[in-house]
């Protein structure tokens, strides 16, 4: 067993949980953090993905010891005083989701892409969400909502 | 995943030290490979050594005529580093090729040179480039390093500290990645040197090489068309799903073609 303290959503845990335990499942069945999905298991589709210390990883495929000490958000970190985040109200109003599964995850990969790049072209755009996969939007509008976010969030 | 007891390293010395008293312990740095092949029961390490956060292990710097990046350089921060780009832009261009941003922000160049998988990216590099592998125990040339499919020079316990690039005139990476996994199904690394026109390939083969016939007329004549008579043996190439080994010998040219261009427009 190993013990875990981490901060999510901007609040300490501390748990004890055994060495092999990936950070998703420290997330969704320790934490009760179910908005974080898993989708393929092997680090390919991106559903998975969270901020750990700034940065987008996929948590299927991260150690929760690994994360230990470290500062997490989740897609349930996003929206802040019953406002969605603009990258969330960017794909509600674009419709860039369809089944939802692969939403959460997408929403944490565009949210990092537009901390690096505020300004996307199309191409730093679809470079930028290949850790990704949806299988139902055919991505069309996906990448409005990134456009939009990012307009929305450069107004700011 | 099996079990195993997991331990943050603290030091390098540390961490060299157990792992030559653990036979059965694995280093863990990024974990882009390792935890995959964890999770899929293909191996089974009693103890997995985190070196990933290790200080010593961390650093890009220009020193000597040579770049110089901590094994555990993620290569997110290889990409956008100021350093490399001004010293080895087409190493940054390279790091921004591997996987996806998610990959990027959690694998090491340490840990990508260490698996020697046969389509990864960085091998291209260190092989074009003369790179050397400073280790816990010695130095390695790029030359005696690679050693075939997922085979390397380093022996057990050894640890990868940093890996020094000397400093090309000019260099360019050119890749077919696969669509899906992004790993290289063809990636071609062009050096310019004092000495001449160096070449390596990963991905096609069961492991990085360096095309010499390639390298001699790039050297008399730096060109696309200079490529053209020439070919690779297709029988030296991997076959799978994905390609064949005549597609895999032709997109070794292509690659190398369009690495000389993008040489030539650096």
């Amino acid at each position: 067993m190993t013990k875990i303290e981490i901060t999510v959503n901007g609040i300490r845990h501390s748990r004890e949980v055994e060495d092999r335990t990936l950070l998703v499942d420290l997330l969704r069945d320790h934490l009760g953090l179910t908005g974080t999905h898993v989708g393929c298991d092997t680090s390919q589709c991106g559903c998975c993905t969270v901020h750990v210390n700034g940065r987008a990883i996929k948590s299927c495929t991260m150690l929760a010891a690994q994360a230990s000490g470290a500062e997490v958000v989740t897609i349930e970190g996003m929206a802040s005083n019953g406002k969605l985040h603009p990258v969330q109200q960017a794909f509600t109003d674009c419709h860039a989701l369809q089944c939802g599964f692969c939403t959460p995850g997408m929403i944490m990969a565009v949210a990092a892409l537009l901390k690096d790049r505020p300004h996307p072209s199309d191409e730093e755009i679809y470079h930028g969400l290949e850790g990704n996969l949806c299988r139902c939007t055919g991505y069309i509008n996906i990448v409005k909502a990134v456009k939009q976010a990012a307009h929305v969030m450069q107004g700011k | 995943m099996f079990e195993f007891n997991y331990l943050q390293a603290k030091s390098l010395s540390e961490a060299a030290t157990f792992v030559a008293a653990n036979p059965d312990a694995k280093l863990l740095a990024g974990g882009m490979t390792l935890i995959p092949t964890l999770k899929q029961r293909l191996a089974q390490p009693s103890h997995l050594v985190d070196i990933g956060a290790l200080p010593e292990l961390r650093g890009i710097e220009v020193k000597a005529g040579k770049l110089v990046l901590g094994a555990a350089t993620r290569h997110h921060e290889v990409a956008v580093s100021a350093v490399v780009r001004q010293a080895l832009p087409a190493l940054a261009y390279l790091a921004e090729q591997i996987g996806d941003p998610q990959v990027r922000n959690r694998g090491t160049v340490g840990g990508s040179v260490a698996n020697n998988d046969p389509a990864a990216d960085y091998p291209a590099a260190v092989l074009a480039l003369g790179a050397t592998m400073v280790t816990t125990r010695r130095e390695i040339d790029a030359g005696d390093y690679f050693q075939g499919m997922f085979a390397t020079a380093l022996e057990a316990g050894e640890i990868i500290v940093r890996v020094l690039f000397p400093l090309p005139q000019r260099a360019a990476y050119a890749k077919f990645p696969h669509p899906a996994s992004g790993y290289a199904m063809a990636g071609v690394f062009i050096a310019e040197t004092k000495t001449g026109i160096r070449l390596a390939v990963t991905g096609a083969g069961p492991g990085v090489f360096r095309w010499s016939e390639a390298e001699s007329a790039l050297t008399t004549e730096l060109s696309p068309a200079a490529l053209e008579k020439l070919s690779v043996d297709s029988a030296d190439m991997n076959e799978d799903i994905h390609a064949t080994r005549e597609y895999r010998a032709n997109l070794v040219k292509v690659m190398a073609k369009r690495a000389v261009l993008k040489l030539l427009e650096s």
